[in-house]
């Protein structure tokens, strides 16, 4: 069978990347193997587990979940552009490193681009709203508790830094 | 030495490149020319193989190689024992180590069969449907007790039985206790852990460099060491010119200790004979059945009581799931056979296990590596005597905790580190009470419990108590080491997978050399930066690679006080070591930095003197004499609906004692993370295996990990009984959240349940809503 081809373009990050792709090119492969953006981690392959989240037009989407071909045309985020040009951390990120939210990281990226997503949706959460959004992200180290008490404090430093 | 660092709850140094991305986790690793490796698996449990068929695999484009046994030639061989079994007399220890690859016969689903190796990922599973496989299928040997009997089919037929192994170890004299006893009760209990699922699997990169005849393996191992000993070894190479690097790895609970996994051992050889760098990554359907679990066992345990509910003797009779292999030797239940003793006087003891081979996949230690099951024992005796005794479940706890002028105290067994069973320290008493006054225990079972119950609500109360033996030998090493820009290097050996070490030893030697957390650069996991070691397991990383940094950082900064001295013609005593650099006490504007000391000691020209080592920089070893043995205390209260069995948890408590401790925030996240897990383990994971070996849930929708959902919000509190076996007075905590919640969920859900309920003993983990829903319907029988 000759595998079919589609070219595609698409921004991650803010860039443009032309390419062409074989229909079956998960889009979690595509980012990381051809775009060397491993920064999105694949944790299940079957959209369970959601440390390949990225944002699709801002919406939280599993990359493992979607091919690379479905993304034309569409523009990306992924953990790689959380942080500014000058390095420095996004209120989300810097909250996970102040409550250790983090152990092994495996997950992070995943729960950092769900959570940007929900907190920009809901910048006023409760802590059941918060589990509730956190609870497609499967995390094996922590236990949740320090990740919940970082995205309440990620949610009221964007809410001051708003006002 | 002063203590800025150590004790304190320093934010990690690692996070900034784990939460931007920049991490290098097994699957980043990308070379030129790099090939994918796909294995073919067996879907069978048991069978003998008649014939493997590859020719269409090998014509299918982008397939460049596949591999069967017979092609291994004489690299083909069972895998190394990797703890060999603890001396004690009598022992029976029958080893069958894993293959590379199934030759003759499969004895699990997902042992592999044939290796492809192909251009993309893609291109290698296509290739897996190529492969034409004929099995003769065999029955599989799936319960513990069918196995054990005359009529059943072997998993390994040269044995003659599927008897792993069997061991009795004996304290006291259980006959005379039982004698004087007022009360023996007796129960069967069965007890499974799981899998241990980190979120990231498996893998193994190779690289042999034919230029340099080095070899390169990228391996998400625990031991990277062990790792390079083996495969240098196996290769027939000497162990300088293979180079094995556990980067940052996703989580690994144990799991990712064993050794060799068949990956391990094919890539590299693949490798050298293709000349081309090669990746395997494993799937999570592959994680289910190619990484090892850790599951059951069935005790037949009794216990013996006086009237007071002090025990008097304990007999264990209990069966113990290995798997198709056994090499990890008898580590999880030689550790159920010893935690089982727990944190109680117990004068008597007679326990025999025997362990079972099984089609199933190799048990091998996941985080608490069969102290669980022991603990679920002795917890669920002690409620039973209470509940028979009249006595409060907190009370029969109470009366037998060993008294703190007891220690050290013998178990006279032998432990899993070969060594007698002695705990080194400890003070109970105080960790049960601050448990229960932060669970607020009297004022629930007094006034909250009646109060709901009046109102049809189901609550309960649980506490349980458990030692764990951590921080074992053999030992760790360190090596500490100025550089000229005035940056401290650590080096170890161990493998790390998110406990926090780049920033626990850092603290270490900054301490010791005056110098920021954020100044010192910890490697960990990469044999060419560290040649010795053993790995991270046992709960023993900080323990002993931490008393190892310490020492090595202790004599850097002797190093750098002599250098000072000699340059500014004073005492060292007149000097001070803060800020990076060397100065004299009193004027501290007469000062050389660090670095500079460094510099210094790596003259271009000029003698030296005789006996001087150049650099900044020291190696030193720790072996502590015998493991620190750690304790604590979990209370629970939860709720349960009477009518769905879903589960709340409306409180929790951890009350720990782990020694001296070097960071309370990394801590309180291993101790989180482990209570998460031991609740997955407790009401939510279960591998559901059918009659013919198959995993009949082996996907995360089917497999339950928690979610932010199922735990709760904890509230942790600290006794510090420092250990006498290491300058630091550490034990290890790796594993202490998980051990314990099994019995205390048992406990705390009967208490919620046998309201007005004919009484509903739960013997077994794990629980579920549905499984609660049978134990009671089948109580309320007549």
């Amino acid at each position: 069978m000759q595998p079919d081809h589609h070219d595609i373009e698409l921004k991650v990050n803010g860039t443009t990347h032309r390419r062409g792709v074989e229909s079956r090119m998960l889009l979690s492969d595509f980012l990381r193997h051809e775009l060397l953006l491993a920064g999105t981690h694949v944790g299940c392959e079957h959209g369970v587990c959601g440390a390949c989240t990225i944002l699709v037009n801002g919406a939280p989407v599993r990359s493992c979940l979607m091919l690379a071909a479905q993304a034309n045309g569409q523009q990306l985020s992924t953990v790689e552009g959380l942080a500014n040009d000058t390095g420095e951390l996004h209120p989300v990120q810097q909250a996970m490193h102040d409550h250790h939210g983090l152990q092994c990281g495996y997950c992070t990226p995943g729960i950092l681009m769900t959570m940007t997503a929900f907190l920009k949706e809901n910048p006023a959460p409760s802590e059941e709203e918060v589990r509730e959004a956190l609870s497609g992200n499967l995390c094996r180290c922590t236990g949740y508790q320090n990740i919940v008490d970082a995205m309440m404090a990620a949610a009221q430093a964007m809410r001051a830094a708003a006002s | 030495m002063t203590t800025r660092f150590f004790g304190a709850p320093i934010k990690r140094n690692e996070d900034k490149k784990l939460l931007t991305g920049q991490a290098l986790f097994i699957d980043d690793v990308e070379l030129p020319g790099m090939l994918h490796v796909a294995f073919l698996r067996s879907q069978v449990a048991h069978a003998r193989i008649q014939h493997i068929d590859v020719s269409r695999a090998l014509k299918r484009p982008g397939v460049v190689a596949v591999f069967t046994a017979d092609d291994l030639g004489a690299y083909w061989k069972p895998g190394p024992l990797l703890v060999p079994p603890p001396p004690i007399s009598g022992i029976v220890f029958n080893q069958r180590t894993q293959v590379p690859l199934a030759k003759d016969k499969v004895r699990h689903v997902g042992e592999p069969l044939a290796i492809v190796v192909a251009e993309s990922r893609y291109i290698a599973e296509d290739a897996l449907d190529d492969i034409e496989v004929d099995l003769e299928i065999l029955r599989a040997v799936v319960d513990l007790e069918h196995g054990l009997g005359t009529s059943s089919v072997h998993v390994h037929d040269d044995l003659g039985s599927n008897i792993s192994a069997h061991v009795r170890q004996i304290k006291g004299d259980y006959r005379c206790a039982v004698a004087k006893a007022d009360l023996v009760l007796k129960r069967r209990f069965h007890y499974e852990h799981g899998i241990s699922s980190p979120i990231e699997t498996r893998g193994v990169v190779a690289q042999w460099n034919a230029r340099g005849s080095q070899m390169t393996v990228w391996d998400t191992t625990q031991a990277p060491v062990f790792i390079r000993n083996g495969l240098a070894a196996m290769l027939g190479l000497s162990e300088r010119q293979v180079r094995v690097i556990a980067p940052f790895v996703g989580g690994g609970f144990g799991p990712k200790i064993m050794m060799f996994y068949p990956e391990e051992v094919a890539l590299p050889w693949i490798s050298m004979r293709l000349n081309r760098p090669l990746k395997w990554i494993e799937d999570r359907l592959e994680h289910f059945f190619a990484t090892t679990h850790e599951r059951g066992q069935i005790h037949d345990a009794e216990i013996a009581v006086d009237s007071q509910g002090r025990i008097l003797g304990i007999k264990d009779v209990f069966l113990h799931d290995t798997g198709a292999y056994n090499p990890y030797g008898l580590t999880v239940p030689i550790n159920s056979q010893c935690t089982l003793l727990g944190p109680y006087v117990v004068p008597a003891y007679d326990s025999t296990f025997t362990a079972v081979f099984t089609n199933l996949p190799i048990v091998t230690p996941y985080r608490g590596a069969g102290r669980q099951h022991g603990v679920f024992v002795i917890e669920r005796l002690l409620d039973l005597a209470a509940g028979e005794l009249n006595i409060d479940p907190a009370e029969i706890r109470r009366r037998n905790l060993i008294p703190p002028d007891a220690f050290p105290y013998s178990n006279e067994i032998i432990y899993q580190d070969f060594q007698p069973l002695e705990y080194d320290s400890g003070n109970y008493e105080p960790v049960l009470d601050k448990a229960l006054e932060t669970v607020g225990y009297n004022h629930f079972i007094k006034h909250e419990q009646p109060k709901l119950r009046a109102q049809g609500r189901c609550v309960g109360m649980g506490v349980a108590c458990y030692v764990e033996g951590t921080g074992i030998g053999p030992y760790e090493g360190a090596k500490v080491q100025v550089q000229a820009n005035g940056k401290v290097s650590v080096a170890t050996g161990i493998g790390t997978q998110g406990q926090g070490h780049f920033t626990s030893f850092a603290q270490i030697a900054a301490d010791q050399l005056g110098v920021d957390v954020t100044e010192v650069d910890v490697v960990t996991g990469d044999t060419d930066q560290f040649y010795w070691g053993a790995g991270t397991f046992a709960s023993r990383g900080a323990v002993v690679a931490g008393n190892a940094v310490n020492e090595a950082a202790r004599v850097v900064r002797q190093k750098a006080l002599k250098l000072a001295s000699d340059a500014f013609e004073c005492s060292e005593d007149d000097l001070v070591i803060a800020d990076g650099k060397v100065s004299i006490v009193g004027i501290p504007q007469k000062f050389i930095r660090l670095g500079e000391l460094a510099q210094r000691a790596n003259p271009m020209r000029g003698a030296v003197k005789p006996g001087t080592e150049p650099g900044l920089e020291a190696t030193q070893y720790f072996g502590p004499p015998s493991g620190a043995t750690a304790n604590g205390v979990h209370a629970v209260i939860l709720e349960i609906d009477p009518l769905t069995f879903e589960l709340k948890i409306l409180k929790y408590v951890v009350v720990h004692d782990c020694g001296t401790v070097i960071n309370p925030m990394i801590l309180a996240g291993q101790i989180h993370g482990g209570v998460a897990q031991g609740i997955g383990n407790a009401f939510y994971e279960k591998l559901s295996f059918d009659d013919q070996g198959q995993l009949l849930n082996a996907s995360l929708a089917d497999y339950l990990l928690p979610t932010a959902l199922e735990v709760p919000r904890m509230e942790l509190a600290h006794i510090t009984t420092p250990s006498p076996l290491n300058p630091l007075g550490i034990k290890g905590a790796g594993e202490a959240g998980a051990i314990p919640v099994g019995p205390l969920f048992a406990q705390a859900i009967e208490n919620a349940l046998n309201v007005g309920r004919k009484k509903v003993e739960l013997l077994e983990i794990p629980l579920s809503p549905s499984r609660l829903f049978e134990l009671t319907r089948m109580a309320d029988q007549p």
